[in-house]
């Protein structure tokens, strides 16, 4: 395998600057990689005449002078995000066959500056999961295993074809999106940087909706410093996203310096109730390094973070039940067969039977059953109370602190199949992430260390709304303390 | 918080998705265990909060009240399952 699928995007956009490459050789070295990689099952849509189109389109802007954060670097894209004339089903039997007539705002940013878009990634359907084997496509199996053991893994969820992908070198860095944690864990899982923006950062516009107060796109990749340049490059106001932010988007790796002196970094104690004694290390180990970057590790109280979990499955599923309402039969995607007699009703009933999978149905009927008559006040109100409560949590936290950090998840990866039939298990992986959904924060995960079995392990840095700046600076000093460096054996090829 | 079979019945109505007899009594197990696991919210003492309504507190943004988008109905209707002479065939609605 030619060695440039396995570059960074700062790596590879100084060979095109020098001349050393071309987006071309960098598009084929990423196709070939993916067409090896079929056992992963990472991509699971690939258009390589497209995606050679648009790397030829990348070198003649270059050859005509221009130059560009991500002009010419071939990236994968999750399956939430609507691509033109590219099949996209969040993962979906009911999204069978659909093909956008229009293009993502996030993934039109991205094109029109010059990156190759080389496919879509495996997710969760509709980002619902933390394992990615919720999916129409077949489960995502992930490049890392444990140390002499060959049992698949999951990459994480939902954003978890995005994360195998990036870790095994099949592409320089893609897009996921994160509504309870779907790109901080499957980062965590994979030994990959994943960024959750301020919610309003990033258009949300052309991106299958699950939950709309919580959902935000953002990058996933092999570096920090990666992470700054594909996050500069989507982000942005749009007036198409009414809760997109009409601010500036600073310069996200002109702020990277790592320079950590004069900064305080606050560990919540209740996070670390329960906590399994490697992730309690590892977390010890994280702040020990801030300590030794210049920073002051203080202890912090966020006291309602037990109420966060439940919180959040009340509010994302009401959401779901609603944002998922316009999944009917009728003007896109798979519509059951009729029987004599059958009625409008009968059409929806079996249309949404037989499209949504098992878990994507239980969130409906939960979201439903919360907002229904006379039980919305006990439930869906209660949790927009309770939301309110987690930020004001944070916003007296970031009174004393100028960032937080946190374990990602309670675990390393754990084998496919683990959590079928818990649902409430699978919640669980959650409970670290989903608090910054609730309140809108940024946060990103950075690979710090590996776990007994030889897995990756990652930590939480939280930063302030509109701070992705700083936070990324933070982020930084860690990743080059941390020195993590481990890449999966390659069984798959 | 249990939920019994009617119940279920009842939410897949709501929902909109069609659950076969046979299945009901599974799916009420399942809504029971995630809603008895979200009753824990009922001991949170929430008196005086004001329910999250904006995530990011800014004002909704206002715009001229002018056609943006549009006239590109087969563009609409071209992921639809059943189209006819531009519109969207269902079922007979109205007896």
């Amino acid at each position: 395998m030619s060695e440039l699928a396995t570059l960074t995007l700062a790596e590879a956009r100084e060979k095109l600057r020098a001349g050393e490459t071309t987006a071309r050789a960098l598009t084929e070295a990423c196709l070939a990689a993916i067409e090896g990689a079929a056992a992963l099952n990472a991509f699971v849509r690939v258009d390589p005449e497209r995606a050679l189109a648009a790397a030829d389109a990348a070198d003649a802007r270059r050859a005509a002078g221009e130059d560009g954060p991500v002009l010419g670097l071939p990236i994968g894209i999750k399956d939430v995000y609507c691509t033109e004339g590219l099949g996209t089903q969040s993962a979906s039997r009911i999204l069978e066959d659909f093909v956008p007539p229009y293009e993502s705002t996030v993934t039109m940013k991205l094109r029109e500056a010059g990156a190759v878009a080389l496919g879509k990634c495996n997710m969760d359907e509709f980002a619902m999961g933390s394992t990615t084997e919720h999916s129409v496509y077949g489960a995502t199996v992930s490049p890392w295993r444990r140390a002499g053991d060959t049992a698949p893994l999951t990459a994480g969820g939902s954003s978890g074809g995005s994360a195998a992908a990036v870790a095994a070198d099949l592409c320089l860095a893609a897009l996921g999106s994160d509504t309870g944690g779907s790109i901080r864990q499957p980062a965590a899982f994979t030994g990959t940087v994943g960024i959750k923006p301020t919610y309003g950062r990033c258009s949300r516009w052309g991106m299958v909706a699950y939950a709309s107060s919580l959902d935000q796109a953002g990058p996933m990749t092999k570096t920090v410093r990666d992470a700054a340049i594909l996050l500069g490059a989507i982000a942005g106001h749009d007036p198409k996203d009414s809760t997109s932010a009409p601010r500036e988007v600073p310069d996200f790796e002109a702020a990277l310096k790592g320079d950590m002196r004069g900064r305080r970094i606050g560990l919540p104690k209740e996070y670390g109730a329960d906590l399994p004694d490697e992730i309690a290390a590892l977390w010890d180990r994280g702040a020990e390094m801030l300590r030794d970057a210049g920073a002051e590790v203080v202890e912090i109280s966020l006291p309602n973070t037990p109420h966060a979990l439940p919180a959040y499955y009340i509010i994302a599923t009401a959401e779901a039940s609603s944002n998922l309402a316009r999944y009917d039969g009728v003007r896109y995607g798979r519509r059951a067969s009729l029987g004599q007699g059958d009625g409008i009703v009968d059409l929806y009933e079996k249309s949404r039977a037989e499209g949504f999978g098992r878990e994507v149905q239980r969130r409906v009927m939960i979201g439903a059953y919360v907002l229904s008559a006379g039980y919305y006040d006990a439930y869906y109100l209660r949790a927009q109370k309770i939301r309110s409560l987690v930020r004001a949590d944070f916003e007296a936290a970031f009174g004393q602190v100028d960032a937080i950090l946190t374990p990602v998840t309670p675990s390393a990866a754990f084998p496919l199949g683990e959590m079928e039939g818990d649902p409430v298990k699978m919640y669980l992986q959650d409970v670290f992430s989903v608090t910054l959904n609730l309140a809108g924060l940024p946060g990103i995960s950075v690979p710090v260390g590996l776990s007994g079995e030889g897995l990756p392990l990652g930590l939480q840095l939280i930063g302030r709304p509109w701070g992705e700046a700083e936070l990324l600076d933070t982020a930084f000093a860690l990743e080059r303390a941390a020195g993590f460096g481990h890449k999966p054996e390659s069984w798959w090829r | 918080m249990s939920i019994d079979t009617d119940t279920a019945r009842r939410i897949a109505g709501l929902a909109r998705i069609r659950v076969e007899e046979a299945d009901l009594p599974g799916l009420a197990g399942e809504l029971s265990q995630i809603l008895g696991w979200v009753e824990q919210l009922q001991a949170v003492d929430v008196s005086g909060v004001e329910p999250m309504t904006s995530v990011t507190p800014m004002a909704l943004p206002m715009r001229e009240d002018t056609v943006t988008s549009g006239d590109m109905r087969d563009k609409v209707m071209a992921n639809a399952p059943d189209a006819r002479e531009g519109f969207f065939a269902v079922p007979k609605v109205v007896e």
